[in-house]
């Protein structure tokens, strides 16, 4: 379902916007307004985060996000609400991303049946590979609901492989080792490694970690299906508040 | 153990796809080194040569004699060079690193204990060096911060989330997800992703052999009971592996904190404020809210300040294997003090926790019966920490005067 709908979409797009938010950073209403922002300027799909304490794959924009958006008394309850009203608002594919131990608490037959209840087409896990993924991928599976992995530089071609099968959607490539957030240098040697996801699977690709500006979705273009924009979005409204994103969204392509 | 370390459903690998080569890169090492004879007779050649390897079993005849109980015996990974048990995993990940050909290695540490036995580690096999500690703990183990980067590490102290040992665990594995060509992450507990509790209590399992040919030599007969602090549980794991098969009963001791119903401790596997969860790569019994979020933990001792637990030990607690206690920061100090009096041995904080419990229970046994207490390590490098649990008027007084002096 979220693969055939990124297919269309790319018909009419030569590349696609994916951004990210922390639900309930810098608060709540700012969330949705941030929301609102993004969608308006013609992002094509959204991840929303729900905090978790230990977020190990993040770097430091997304984890001081996670920390004050938890500080600030966020639960899941409200990050379900939250993305509940996303959906009913705006008429584009919204994931959940987040660390396995929040629908493992919530149950993961239970998540699984809220993200479909409330109209999300998938979700990213990072901490979560498809070898510890056997209840999720099966709860996942029954409620049609996209369960998105990831590819790595570091990732063999054989194991790219054994992941796209067990994933649905979109792939998601890691453009480098590191955590979110720090520069990405798109030099010759990246096209090695975007050619190996291309040849080891038939599902849309989405790139991320580093993509900050447009010259990078540029680059992009005609590789990928989708650009990814994860922290440069959190850093923009630290600098320059919530207003700030529509504007920056337009710029990127 | 199952190929990705589940023991009974806990433990397993959730590791960011980034490091799935760097773990299984790791794991075959290990089994590598498992399987050749000779490594482990290279490991106990470095222990014996460069730290004090084995460490005593040491007969306590005045605390026998002041409980009337049990035969009190100590082991004592004090002795070990750095002062504690972590000498015996950070040499044996040490000669792993030498084998897979890395030139950097990384660690957290809560105390302070891991990180100075990493980088005294890391000076002796010529490794770069970098200790992620939480920035509470830099300010309460300030000592073991002087000695890292006197080794020659960098020190790194963590200002995210809590800013304790789970916070540097995180940090740490950020630095990895970064620089895992070059770099090994030396855990420092029996917890984290496979094959990291395999691999520490492999290491650690030289204490539970030793001491339990010392006690057959010693006494002829085994003991009834072991006793051991349990924070990440490397030590726990360590002389219990020497006795699992035996009719020997063993206590793992966490920190009870303020009290178990304070809500102010580090108790995983014997309070009722824990629960499943999965967090810094491994499924075991975390302090955790009801929507999956890890809560505050406190401990006098630094080093058991932690919320989660060895996915061995949470299996061994559901087995009924081991007994889980708690001992309280009140109660730690009180046998602290007792020990010091009675033996003149100084336990660190975190062992006094096993000491604790091990003296509650000790009236309570035949001077036939035999108990073990395993020193995991030793408190006198802690004397700021100690000094502070005591509240000792003379130590504020010299304290007071040497600041004046660095003002002068």
């Amino acid at each position: 379902m979220l693969e055939s709908s990124i297919r269309k979409k790319r018909q009419g797009k030569e590349i696609l916007l994916m951004t990210h938010i922390v639900i309930g950073y810098p608060t709540f209403e700012d969330s949705f307004q941030i929301v609102k922002e993004m969608v308006e300027a013609g992002v094509d799909l959204m991840e929303l985060q729900i905090p978790f304490s230990e977020p190990i794959a993040d770097g430091p924009v997304i984890l001081t996000a996670n920390q004050k958006s938890l500080a600030n008394g966020s639960t899941v309850q409200h990050c379900v609400d939250f993305a509940k009203q996303a959906v009913r608002s705006f008429d584009i594919p919204f994931l959940f991303m987040t660390y396995y131990n929040i629908p493992f608490k919530y149950g993961i037959r239970s998540f699984a049946s809220m993200m479909s209840d409330i109209g999300l087409h998938g979700a990213i896990v990072p901490d979560l590979p498809p070898e510890e993924g056997e209840e999720y991928l099966q709860a996942m599976g029954e409620k049609n609901l996209a369960p998105i992995f990831i590819f790595t530089p570091n990732t063999s071609d054989e194991r790219m492989k054994k992941i796209a099968a067990c994933g649905n959607g979109f792939i998601y490539c890691v453009a480098r080792k590191g955590v979110t957030g720090s520069e990405t240098k798109f030099t010759s040697e990246f096209h090695d490694y975007l050619e190996r996801c291309r040849n080891a699977t038939t599902l849309p690709l989405a790139l991320g970690f580093g993509v900050k500006d447009k010259a990078d979705v540029d680059f992009l273009t005609g590789k990928v299906d989708i650009a990814v924009i994860g922290s440069e979005t959190i850093r923009l409204v630290d600098q320059k508040g919530v207003k700030a994103v529509g504007d920056f969204v337009r710029g990127l392509r | 153990m199952d190929s990705r370390g589940y023991y009974n459903g806990f433990g397993g690998a959730f590791i960011p796809e980034i490091l799935v080569s760097t773990f299984e890169e790791l794991s075959k090492a290990f089994q590598e080194v498992k399987n050749d004879p000779g490594f482990w007779q290279e490991y106990k050649e470095i222990m014996s040569s460069y730290s004090c390897r084995p460490t005593p079993l040491t007969f306590a005849g005045n605390l026998t004699r002041h409980f009337g109980g049990a035969r009190i015996y100590i082991k004592r990974e004090d002795l070990n060079h750095t002062g504690a048990h972590k000498a015996n995993n950070v040499m044996g990940q040490g000669l792993l690193v030498q084998r897979m050909g890395k030139r950097r290695v990384i660690a957290e540490t809560g105390a302070g204990q891991h990180g100075v036995a990493t980088a005294t580690m890391a000076a002796r096999f010529g490794f770069e060096c970098t200790i992620y500690m939480g920035e509470v703990d830099v300010a309460r183990q300030r000592p073991n911060v002087f000695w890292m980067e006197r080794l020659g590490a960098k020190v790194v102290a963590v200002k995210d989330g809590t800013r304790i040992l789970k916070d540097a665990i995180n940090e740490a594995f950020r630095d990895w997800v970064t620089n895992m060509d070059t770099t090994h992450y030396v855990l420092g507990t029996a917890c984290g992703p496979h094959p990291f509790p395999e691999m520490v209590t492999y290491f650690q399992s030289i204490i539970g052999k030793e001491a339990r040919k010392q006690i057959l030599s010693l006494e002829g007969k085994l003991p009834a009971r072991i006793y051991a602090c349990v924070g990440g549980g490397s030590n726990a794991m360590g002389i219990f592996s020497g006795f699992m098969d035996d009719p020997v009963e063993l206590v793992g001791v966490e920190a009870g904190g303020k009290g178990l119903d304070s809500g102010q401790h580090a108790s995983r596997l014997c309070s009722k404020d824990a629960g499943i969860g999965v967090a810094q790569g491994y499924k075991t019994y975390f302090l955790q809210d009801s929507d999956g979020q890890m809560k505050e933990t406190h401990s006098i001792a630094a080093g058991l300040d932690y919320v989660g637990v060895s996915p061995i030990l949470s299996h061994l607690k559901e087995t009924g294997r081991v007994r889980f206690e708690a001992a309280t920061d009140k109660e730690v100090v009180e046998s602290l003090s007792l020990t010091i009096q009675k033996e003149g041995l100084i336990p660190a904080l975190e062992s006094s926790h096993a000491f604790a419990r091990a003296y509650q229970e000790a009236s309570g046994l035949s001077d036939k019966d035999i108990i073990i207490i395993n020193q995991s390590g030793r408190g006198d490098k802690d004397i700021f920490t100690i000094a502070d649990a005591f509240s000792d008027p003379g130590w504020k007084e010299f304290i007071i005067q040497k600041a004046e002096e660095y003002h002068a």
